[in-house]
């Protein structure tokens, strides 16, 4: 049976789409899945595929969640379909700077809802997207820990306390200017 | 073998107040079904795996206080069922009208009126009002695919399609994405169904108990080609509608209808009324030359059909290595097509570019395939214009106040209407089996097969294998249909497990008879319901036995074509006109 084995080979997808996803996934993840391949159940470990993925990228993209089907034969609609029923996963790349915006109780009493609106203005996009120029993020998120400084904007780290619609254009500002 | 002694264990169970043993393992819905009790449902189907989403389907079992679904609970000794109380159809009828509320209410106007399951149990379940008014789903409609247009509005998220998908065409296209009130099924990252691993098999629009995926309509375009006076307008209907036609005019599963059918599209002002089971004859006598050919030489074997577009799409996708096994043979369809707009267009003294071809399929994958590069012209224009599934032709019918049911009888007409018994079971799975073996037999021992019949490759099972002896050869065949039974026979091949020498594949579950083109099921009958599906085979069997020729190779309209017009079988012109060819098309399905 399928004598003509130059003629199949040629068609064959199958080479080209493995060393595609194999280029596509850090070699760590590659060495991950292969090891998962030997134990039972290796489409257990997707969603630490996952993560590993995002860890590595910040994110995961259209390709790499193709290059994870592939190699562990896990259909892609199920991959793209695990990656957007958790929150955890983010689907476009990272920012240079994340801008976390506390929606806790004491932030929003304290009018962070207006803050929202001024960063979202400013730069242009909605929570869990990034600018176009790559440099923020923009994500909300839930107490932070120091309710005293409420309303309270962290980037990368640093933080903002009883931080006022105003005040945002300067601090945007500083991160802008600190990149050029 | 089975230890025959091995006796399977029963249980006792009480369904209100009616007792009754049932074997162990049995769910209450199944139990209840036995007794005429008919519990409603909506997320489950017979023929996939449980799911228990939509909870409809809840029984109250004594000493528990939560309601327990029957779909998936399976009895237990001793368990004490109630189907029916006071509080079980308040909960059934509240879990409704919560789904109603999230459901856009544009009934008249939906493609399932008259046969949504949902319209149906909350007529049934008594929901005159509606107690909840909240906030609406709202997702764009995905129209971009040329076969399945997805209405992510309507979806009420059983999770049918993405079991048919998986679990009969073995394709995983779909799945839930996101999550709670935004959840959404749909291919990979939201990819067009085109862009996606998607076949176009259809198979979700029939499963769908709502009208969450509808067929790309072509009816537009087809009544502005009926009314414009420049057009010479021909329609060619597939072997396996006047099998399903009737059953949209209230005709009983399995009655023929091909006369009826004929007049009615004469009535709808076509000009003329071809038959794709012309194209079924012809690609019979090339593809069983290109398979003698291939016997004979040893060579490229298996054969595999390329009659079925779904198939073709997993090939493709799927199985690209396997391309050069595929026969170059066209469809019935792209060949009766390719005749019209050149051999009938000669004929008549037509210019084929005022020819519009319109072609009766009940398949969706097929208006993929119209739309292909391979088919068409060397001046570019397409050889079939447009495809009407077998539900839009009733739709025109009935849009025309046209009761076809009452009709007379008419006839294709000719050259391209004439056909042999063989070219009609080719809408059934096993029928190309069997009408290429008719002709095999013939080629190979210089006389027909004594007997016509070869019930040996009839795989309503699914999948079928069979050793032919056939004069000197033995020919080992297998015939699938539901490519997950593809995929099974597929992978022997690869892993050269058995050496088969010709095997037909069908994409949809019982062949073309299944298609998703079809009528929705009647009352009385579900999708995939395997009786329906043996009532429209039958219809082709027995027009087939009612014919005197019975071989597509005695056909006197295409022993002419050859003479006047193609030469001889699997020659030049008939390979310019009526073989195409195949490629790799990612993404690339996982197996």
């Amino acid at each position: 049976m399928c004598k003509d084995n130059a003629q199949t080979t040629q068609l064959d997808t199958w080479k080209e789409v493995e060393a595609f996803a194999k280029r596509t996934l850090p070699p760590h993840v590659v060495e991950f899945i292969e090891e998962a391949q030997r134990e039972p159940h290796p489409e257990s470990k997707l969603i630490k595929v996952l993560q590993l993925v995002q860890e590595h990228y910040g994110y995961l993209g259209k390709t790499q969640m193709d290059a994870v089907a592939q190699l562990m034969q896990i259909p892609t609609a199920k991959v793209s379909g695990v990656a957007t029923f958790y929150h955890y996963f983010r689907l476009v790349p990272r920012g240079k700077y994340m801008i976390r915006i506390c929606l806790g109780t004491a932030c929003y009493v304290k009018g962070a809802e207006r803050v929202v609106e001024k960063l979202k203005e400013e730069l242009g996009i909605h929570f869990g997207e990034t600018t176009k120029d790559g440099l923020f993020s923009l994500e909300g998120t839930r107490c932070l820990g120091c309710c005293g400084l409420a309303p309270v904007v962290e980037i990368n780290g640093e933080v903002f306390g009883q931080v006022t619609p105003d005040k945002i254009p300067a601090i945007l500002e500083h991160y802008s200017e600190k990149t050029d | 073998m089975n230890d025959m002694k091995t006796k399977v264990k029963t249980i006792k169970i009480k369904i209100d107040d009616y007792e009754i043993t049932v074997p162990e393992g049995t769910t209450i819905l199944e139990a209840a079904e036995k007794i005429g009790i008919n519990i409603p449902t909506l997320c489950y189907h017979p023929n996939l795996s449980l799911l228990g989403a939509c909870r409809v389907c809840i029984v109250e079992v004594k000493g528990l206080d939560a309601y327990l679904t029957a779909c998936s609970t399976k009895a237990w000794e001793g368990m004490e069922i109630k189907t029916n109380s006071p509080e079980i159809r308040q909960a059934r009828r509240d879990i409704i009208e919560l789904i109603l509320d999230n459901h856009p209410t544009d009934c008249q106007t939906c493609e399932r009126c008259g046969n949504c399951e949902l319209q149906n149990l909350a007529y049934s379940l008594g929901v005159r009002e509606k107690f909840f008014e909240g906030e609406k789903k709202h997702f764009p409609i995905d129209a971009r695919s040329k076969s399945v247009i997805r209405v992510p509005e309507k979806c009420i998220l059983c999770g049918r399609c993405v079991r048919v998908c998986a679990e009969v065409q073995g394709v995983y296209n779909l799945s839930q994405h996101g999550r709670g009130f935004y959840t959404q099924v749909m291919p990979a990252h939201g990819s067009a169904m085109d862009d996606s691993v998607c076949i176009q098999c259809g198979q979700c629009i029939m499963v769908c108990p709502v009208a969450a995926f509808v067929e790309q309509s072509h009816t537009e375009k087809v009544w502005s080609a009926l009314a414009n006076p420049k057009k010479h307008v021909v329609v060619q209907t597939a072997p396996s509608i006047r099998a399903a036609i009737g059953e949209g005019f209230g005709l009983e599963p399995g009655t023929p209808a091909t006369g009826k059918m004929i007049t009615a599209l004469r009535l709808l002002g076509f000009d003329a009324i071809f038959d794709t089971n012309f194209g079924a004859d012809l690609t019979i006598v090339e593809e069983a030359t290109e398979f003698v050919k291939r016997l004979r030489r040893k060579e490229k074997l298996p054969l595999l059909t390329s009659c079925s577009p779904g198939w073709i799409n997993f090939l493709e996708k799927f199985y690209p290595e396997l391309i050069p096994y595929a026969s170059t043979c066209k469809s019935p369809m792209s060949m009766t097509s390719t005749l019209a707009k050149t051999y009938y267009a000669e004929k008549k003294g037509i210019d084929p570019k005022d020819i519009f071809m319109v072609a009766v399929m009940p398949c969706v994958a097929k208006k993929f395939e119209a739309d292909r590069d391979e088919h068409k012209s060397p001046e570019g224009y397409p050889y079939t214009d447009a495809v009407l599934t077998t539900r839009e032709l009733i739709w025109m019918i009935k849009c025309y106040g046209i009761d076809m049911k009452d009709l007379p009888e008419g006839d294709f007409d000719n050259p391209l209407g004439e056909s042999s018994g063989g070219a009609d079971i080719f809408g059934t799975t096993g029928g190309v089996m069997e009408a290429a073996l008719r002709m095999a037999y013939e080629v190979l021992t210089g006389s027909p097969p004594e007997k016509m019949e070869f019930t040996e490759v009839r795989a309503v099972e699914g999948l079928r294998e069979s050793e032919i002896n056939i004069g000197n050869f033995t020919i080992n065949v297998a015939v699938a249909n539901g490519l997950t039974n593809a995929k099974s026979v597929l992978n022997r091949v690869l892993n050269g497990e058995k050496e088969y020498h010709i095997i037909e594949i069908m994409a949809c579950p019982g062949g073309c008879i299944g298609g998703g083109g079809q009528p929705y099921p009647p009352k009385g009958y579900h999708f995939l319901d395997p009786e329906l599906l043996a009532k429209r085979a039958q219809a082709l069997y027995k027009i087939d036995q009612s014919k005197k020729i019975r071989s597509s190779n005695h056909n006197l309209s295409i022993q002419k074509l050859y003479r006047e017009y193609l030469g001889a079988p699997g020659g030049e012109r008939a390979h310019q006109l009526l073989h195409t060819h195949y490629h790799p098309r990612l993404p690339r399905g996982i197996r």
